[in-house]
C-alpha cells in the first residue's frame, strides 16, 4: 500500500515538474533573443580559419569549454582504471569466441579506422570532427578487444598514461604558449590557427578514444583478483 | 503537414522507447529499448539540423553505450558469479 | 509553434520520465538508464529552444556535442562502479538492500568485504 502511495506522490511531483518546465519553455519561446548568435558567428567564421561552424565554436571560439571537457574525461578515465581490478588482458574468459565476430572483424576494423580518419579530416569544413572520430575509434577498439586482438598499450604503464593525458597536455600547452606569446589564454595566433586546430583535434581524437576504451576495458571485474584486495 | 507528421511520430516514438526502457520487465529488453532510443535521438538531431550531433549520437548512443550496457547486463544477470565469488573470498 | 519547439517540449517530457524512473526504480543499471534519459531531455531542450527562433544555431550544438561525450564517459564510469559494487555486495540495488544487511549484520560476514 505504501508503495503505491509513494509512486503516486513521486508521479505527481514529476508531473508538476514537467508542467512547470513546459510552461517555462513556452514562455521563453515567445521572447525574442537579445543577441543573434548564429548571425554573429557567421560574421566571424572567417577569423576561425575552419569552415564548419560547430568545429569553429568547439575549437576556437569556445575552446575553453573543450579544454575543460577533455580534463573531465581524463579524470573519469583515471577514476575508472583505479577502481578496476582486471587481471591479464588476454584472459580467455573475457573474450567472445564467436566465429561470426572474427569474420566480421576482418572487414569492419579497417573500415572503421578509415572512417575515423575521414571524420577527423572532414571536421574542418563539414559535419565531423574530433568527438565523432574519437567515438568511432573507441568503438573499433572495443571490437578488437572482444575479438581478443592483443592491445598492449592498454596495460597500466607509460603508454596508457601518455595516451590518456596527451590530448589534455597538448591543448593546455597551446593555451599557455599563446598566453605567454602575448595573446590571451587560448587565443591562437591567426596565421597558425589552422595548423594548431588540426593538431589539437588529432590528439583530442586519440585521447577521447583512449579514455572510452580504458573505461570499457576496466569494466569487467575478475574473480581471480579477489584474494588480493581482501588482504589489503 | 507531412513534415509535422514525421516530427510528431518521432517524438511519440522517443517517449515510448524511453518509457519501455525503464519499465520493461527484462533488463536485456530494457537495454535494447535504450539503444533504439539512442538511434531515434540521432534521427531527432537530423530533424533539428544538427548533423554533427547526429553523427556523435549514432556512434556513441548506438555503438558504445550498447556494447557497454549489454556487457554489464550479461554480468549482472549472471547471479552465480557474484555469490560464488563472495564465498570464495571468505575462505 | 515550430518543430524545434516540439522537440524542446518532448525534451521536458523526457526529463520528467527520467526523473520519475530515477527516483522510483531501485535497480542500479535502470537508474543509470533513467539518468541518461534525463540528460537526453536536457540536450533536446537546449538545442530545440535555441533554434526555435533563429534557425540552426551552432553554439548550443557545440555545447551539446561536448555534453554527449561527457555523458558517455560518466555512464561508462558508472557501469564500472556498478559492476564493482555487484561484485563485492552481490546486489544490484542500494536502498532497501543496504538496510537489510545492516539488520542481520552479525549473522553474515559478508559485510566486512564492502567496507574494505
Amino acid at each position: 500500500m505504501s508503495r503505491i502511495l509513494r509512486s503516486l506522490s513521486v508521479a505527481s511531483v514529476c508531473l508538476v515538474f514537467v508542467a512547470g518546465l513546459a510552461f517555462v519553455i513556452w514562455e521563453i519561446s515567445a521572447v525574442a533573443t537579445p543577441v543573434d548568435l548564429p548571425a554573429r558567428l557567421a560574421e566571424n567564421l572567417e577569423r576561425s580559419s575552419v569552415e564548419n561552424p560547430v568545429t569553429a565554436v568547439l575549437l576556437n571560439f569556445r575552446s575553453y569549454d573543450t579544454l575543460l571537457e577533455i580534463g573531465v574525461l581524463v579524470i573519469a578515465g583515471i577514476a575508472g582504471i583505479s577502481v578496476a581490478r582486471t587481471s591479464s588482458l588476454e584472459d580467455p574468459e573475457l573474450r567472445t569466441s564467436d566465429e561470426l565476430l572474427y569474420a566480421l572483424q576482418r572487414w569492419l576494423i579497417p573500415l572503421m579506422l578509415l572512417l575515423a580518419g575521414y571524420l577527423l579530416w572532414a571536421g574542418s569544413d563539414r559535419p565531423g570532427g574530433a568527438f565523432q572520430a574519437g567515438a568511432v575509434l573507441a568503438a573499433s577498439g572495443v571490437l578488437m578487444r572482444l575479438g581478443g586482438i592483443p592491445m598492449d598499450f592498454l596495460r597500466p604503464g607509460l603508454m596508457l598514461r601518455l595516451g590518456l593525458s596527451l590530448g589534455f597536455a597538448v591543448f593546455l600547452l597551446v593555451a599557455v604558449a599563446s598566453a605567454l606569446h602575448g595573446g590571451e589564454f587560448l587565443a591562437y595566433p591567426p596565421e597558425m590557427a589552422k595548423t594548431l586546430i588540426v593538431v589539437i583535434e588529432t590528439v583530442l581524437t586519440l585521447s577521447i578514444a583512449m579514455v572510452l576504451l580504458a573505461l570499457f576495458v576496466s569494466a569487467p571485474v575478475n574473480n581471480a583478483e579477489e584474494p588480493e584486495e581482501g588482504g589489503s | 503537414m507531412a513534415e509535422w507528421m514525421l516530427d510528431i511520430v518521432l517524438v511519440i516514438a522517443l517517449l515510448v522507447t524511453a518509457g519501455s526502457a525503464l519499465w520493461s520487465r527484462d533488463l536485456f529488453r530494457a537495454v535494447v529499448f535504450f539503444i533504439a532510443f539512442g538511434l531515434l535521438m540521432a534521427l531527432a538531431w537530423v530533424r533539428l539540423n544538427a548533423p554533427d550531433i547526429a553523427l556523435a549520437e549514432a556512434a556513441i548512443g548506438a555503438g558504445l553505450t550498447g556494447v557497454l550496457l549489454l556487457d554489464a547486463t550479461r554480468h549482472l544477470s549472471n547471479r552465480d558469479s557474484g555469490r560464488k565469488n563472495r564465498g570464495g573470498g571468505q575462505s | 509553434m515550430t518543430p524545434s519547439l516540439l522537440y524542446a517540449l518532448a525534451g521536458a517530457a523526457l526529463c520528467g520520465i527520467g526523473l520519475f524512473g530515477f527516483i522510483l526504480i531501485s535497480h542500479l543499471l535502470r537508474k543509470l538508464l533513467a539518468f541518461n534519459l534525463m540528460g537526453s531531455g536536457v540536450f533536446l531542450v537546449l538545442v530545440g529552444l535555441a533554434q526555435h527562433r533563429s534557425g540552426p544555431d551552432p553554439v548550443p550544438q557545440a555545447l551539446v556535442l561536448t555534453g554527449i561525450v561527457v555523458a558517455i564517459a560518466a555512464t561508462a564510469l558508472a557501469v564500472v562502479l556498478i559492476r564493482r559494487y555487484y561484485h563485492l555486495a552481490g546486489k544490484t540495488a542500494l536502498d532497501d538492500a543496504a538496510r537489510e544487511t545492516l539488520r542481520d549484520q552479525g549473522s553474515r560476514q559478508v559485510r566486512e568485504e564492502p567496507g574494505e
